[in-house]
């Protein structure tokens, strides 16, 4: 491997790494401040124990997303000094905004919010969690931007060699980031709604399996009491059974989010990079059908290699312009296009380094693409059909005794992250070679594009790359066992981890378990320095 | 001169300045759970006086970055690059560090606590020295080619000024965190504190002030050998102050000292961003390093508006939580019994 390819493969696992952490950050934020809300205009225990319960667990894995994101930044400069030296004059503000305009707000209300159960009023507790929230979306905002405009370069002139920007408000209204944003929002939603579902399924297969909860004739639960054990009362039925029901409920609407702005992104893709959409097809020839499987040898990147066993005639059509009989171009009639617009090998520059002259492969791995972009459809389908599955089976209030069932809803947890993850492998595979794609929009600019093979660092070893690699991959594996097993601790101790105040002797729980001296409605800060939370 | 690119330059410079004056301490407060603690109350009494806005403060970091990619590329790629390694390990120390904070009281055992102790104190030292090395070296220059390469390989970088920048920096940290810590908490760990701050001043402040010097005998200004006049004021002035009791306003005459630090060696550089010890015609400066001023117009309008944003919503954080923190405290760590292992604990047993 060479520097560039060790580059890739370092900027794949940190990224794909760093977005597992990020959309559970994003969606679990945004359902725990609903629930938060719930409780703060009911004053119902069960919404405190959800958002105490929920809000741990986000917190746990909120601080990875933190510690992981501060390699992003810092990799383009570092690996990357080509592209950041050719994008910076428009790249380089999206991220600044991020940091300034997103993040700061997003750690710092998240640290008010952790740390001010006592000295901020209820209502200001509460706002600072969807300040955070908001924060965190604008944030997914201003990176899909900056991501956007390597997809679909807009709003700037080429001067000396680099794009420089001319127009903010169409880097700021790329409507490849416009769809994206949306689509990655309910992705992450997703997210969200699969692990409430799972774990929530756990709990309250625990409770019937434990023998707390029982069922009547009619097939309804009894909510029961195990007073032997901290935070197995009846409250506690409730919890579950109504995080179930949010986290179905969510997993259906953000499926449906996905599927139509997917549409619309698919049918963008279509145009601003037709060559990643035939890959993702392994579409030769030009046609109208979506292939249901495709076999192909593995490893090539001959498209005649391919063929398409199963195919449903017109859905191609469909996905791309709306109809069922507009030809699609396949790779075949692409190919040639690609070559006469951006040459057939790399030009001879130092840039290329020992890839300058090298003839240009313009087809993307045509495996990833083709699978990647069946795995995003396939696991976030899975995830909301399941969740269907779910709402019928538990509509009498518990789930069924089935120990399989449970492991089910537990490993279903992982579908959605599946499926983010293979979107983004997609649309980032589909890409290449380009790390900027260029824009065959009549209204795009012309040469605005980089091949990936010229963004690399040349002053940077592969030694060094590898060392990065090597390093970052081994801390990331190690926190990650790090980080489940805690999720796994918190999740199996229920809602007593999150509240040890419901382990003490049995007491009026409205009064202990809220916050302020009197609940909700007190208004006067308590008598005490912070909610120490270290 | 250029308007735009010396608004960002100062810009840039006033991030790296509330970076360091804001994670100054936390980080130096992370040092000090091994150096300074002596029993795990303590150790969380330090952590609980930073708890709620490290994660802010370490933001300060992520914004001089990515304003430095956005307003000077040039300078953001050739100083990232060239410091590849030295960077690899801020990174990992503050992943280490971060997670560490979260993590840390999540496990009711000795040795997972100090395992992440170790992570948190280590993790702070390899940061600050890693940022002051690397700010440093931005500052005394790198062998960087025509292109702003790095050229010699891997180590290139390494030079007296690298650990001169990062143990500057971890001195600094040390004193600003003793400084907050005199501030924020109460009862042994505050007096303590202001003892170790008066007895250490001027061992701690020595490597930055000798940084800030050799800067001004390179390429020092009339004003800017006055601010470093003006900073060692500053210095005594804390000194003094703390040794009379006064911890708010010695803590805010270190932050002078800081402010007036940082402005005499950003001052005196200027308007070289990164000097080429090469050849000085391959330096990075404010002219050829920087964006378009379509860019940085831009920049420079949102940021008139989100950094004192940024500032006052931070300020209030402060003001939410300006109690002292002490011993007493320090409520009783939490040990659960998981409802799942509770039932099998009260059936069988």
């Amino acid at each position: 491997m060479d520097a560039l390819e060790i580059a890739r493969w370092q900027f794949g696992i940190t990224t794909v790494y760093h977005f597992m952490m990020v959309p559970l950050t994003i969606g679990l934020g945004l359902v725990v401040a609903v629930i938060q809300t719930a409780w703060y205009r009911t004053g119902r225990p069960e919404y405190l124990r959800m958002t105490k319960f929920w809000g741990k667990l986000f917190l746990i894995n909120f601080i990875m997303g933190v510690a992981t994101g501060i390699v992003q930044e810092f990799q383009f400069g570092m690996a990357w000094s080509e592209y950041s030296r050719f994008v910076g004059d428009v790249f380089g503000a999206p991220l600044a905004l991020e940091a300034l305009l997103a993040f700061f707000v997003e750690s710092t209300f998240l640290g008010l919010w952790i740390f001010g159960w006592k000295q901020l009023k209820p209502a200001i507790h509460l706002a600072c969690l969807w300040v955070a929230v908001i924060g965190s979306a604008l944030s997914a905002y201003f990176i899909i931007v900056a991501n956007s405009w390597m997809q679909h370069p807009v709003g700037v002139e080429m001067i000396n060699g680099r794009p420089v920007m001319t127009d903010a408000w169409a880097v700021f209204t790329n409507n490849t980031a416009l769809v994206a944003v949306p689509h990655t929002l309910f992705g992450a939603l997703a997210v969200a709604g699969g692990f409430l579902l799972g774990i929530a399924w756990y709990h309250l297969w625990r409770r019937r399996h434990d023998g707390v909860d029982t069922v009547g004739a009619d097939g309804k639960v009894i909510p029961g009491e195990d007073v032997r054990i901290p935070g197995r009362d009846r409250a506690d039925h409730s919890v579950w059974i109504r995080s179930l029901r949010i986290g179905a409920v969510v997993a259906m609407i953000s499926f449906a989010g996905t599927a139509v702005t997917g549409d619309l992104q698919g049918k963008l893709m279509f145009q601003q990079q037709p060559m990643k959409m035939a890959a993702a097809e392994a579409a030769c020839h030009d046609g109208t059908g979506f292939s249901v499987l495709s076999i192909g040898n593995v490893g090539s990147r001959n498209c005649d290699d391919v063929v398409a066993v199963i195919e449903v005639p017109g859905i191609l059509s469909f996905l791309a312009k709306g109809d069922f009989t507009t030809e699609v171009k396949g790779v075949n009639s692409l190919l040639p296009e690609y070559k006469a617009n951006y040459g057939t090998n790399l030009p001879d520059n130092p840039i290329y380094g020992e890839r300058a002259g090298q003839e240009i492969e313009y087809v993307p791995v045509m495996e990833v693409t083709y699978w990647g972009f069946r795995m995003m459809i396939g696991f976030g389908g899975l995830a909301a059909l399941a969740a269907l599955v779910a709402l019928w089976l538990t509509r009498k209030g518990t789930v069924p005794e089935s120990r399989g069932l449970m492991r089910l809803a537990v490993f279903g947890i992982l579908a959605p992250f599946g499926a983010n993850a293979a979107g983004w492998i997609f649309t980032e595979m589909g890409r290449q070679p380009f790390v900027v794609a260029p824009n065959p929009d009549p209204s795009g600019i012309d040469q605005v594009f980089m091949f990936t093979a010229a963004a690399v660092s040349p002053g940077v070893s592969a030694g060094e790359l590898i060392a990065s690699l090597v390093a970052l991959t081994a801390v990331y594996a190690v926190l990650l066992v790090v980080e489940v097993k805690l999720l796994v601790k918190y999740i199996r101790g229920g809602v007593v981890s999150a509240m040890p105040e419901l382990g003490h002797a049995p007491v009026d729980e409205n009064e202990d378990a809220t916050p302020g001296p009197g609940g909700p409605g007190d208004t006067k800060p308590a008598d005490d320095v912070l909610a120490f939370a270290y | 001169m250029e308007l735009l690119p010396t608004i960002w330059f100062i810009a840039i410079a006033v991030l790296w300045t509330g970076y360091l004056f804001l994670e100054g301490f936390d980080l130096g407060v992370g040092m000090l759970m091994k150096l300074f603690a002596r029993n795990n109350t303590e150790r969380r009494v330090l952590l609980n006086t930073i708890g709620p806005v490290w994660d802010g403060n370490e933001v300060w970091l992520l914004t001089a970055g990515g304003a430095t990619f956005a307003a000077f590329p040039l300078w953001y790629a050739s100083l990232f690059s060239a410091l590849y390694l030295p960077l690899l390990v801020v990174l990992l120390a503050l992943i280490f560090r971060a997670v560490a904070f979260e993590y840390r009281g999540k496990v009711d055992t000795d040795s997972w606590r100090n395992r992440w102790d170790w992570a948190i104190a280590l993790g702070s030292f390899f940061a600050a020295f890693g940022v002051g090395a690397a700010l440093a070296l931005t500052t005394t220059g790198l062998p960087l080619n025509a292109n702003g390469d790095r050229e010699g390989g891997p180590m290139a970088w390494f030079s007296g000024y690298a650990l001169l920048g990062g143990i500057a920096v971890v001195g600094f940290a040390l004193l600003h965190a003793l400084a907050f810590l005199a501030l924020k908490t109460d009862g042994e760990v505050r007096h303590r504190a202001r003892e170790w701050f008066v007895r250490l001043l001027p061992v701690l402040l020595l490597p930055i002030a000798a940084w800030a010097l050799a800067i001004q005998f390179m390429d020092g200004k009339l004003w800017t050998w006055a601010a470093v006049i003006l900073a060692v004021a500053a210095a005594v002035t804390a000194w003094l102050l703390a040794r009379n009791g006064s911890e708010g306003r010695s803590f805010l005459a270190l932050g002078a000292f800081l402010v007036l630090g940082t402005a005499s060696i950003f001052g005196a550089v200027f308007p070289v961003v990164l000097p080429s010890t090469l050849d000085s015609a391959f330096d990075l400066t404010i002219s050829n390093a920087s964006s378009s001023d379509y860019t940085l117009g831009l920049m420079s309008i949102v940021a008139a508006v989100g950094l004192p944003l940024v500032i006052a919503y931070q300020a209030w954080t402060y003001w939410v939580f300006r109690r002292r923190v002490s011993a007493a405290h320090i409520p009783e760590a939490h040990s659960f019994l998981p409802a799942v292992a509770a039932k099998a604990f009260t059936t069988k047993g």
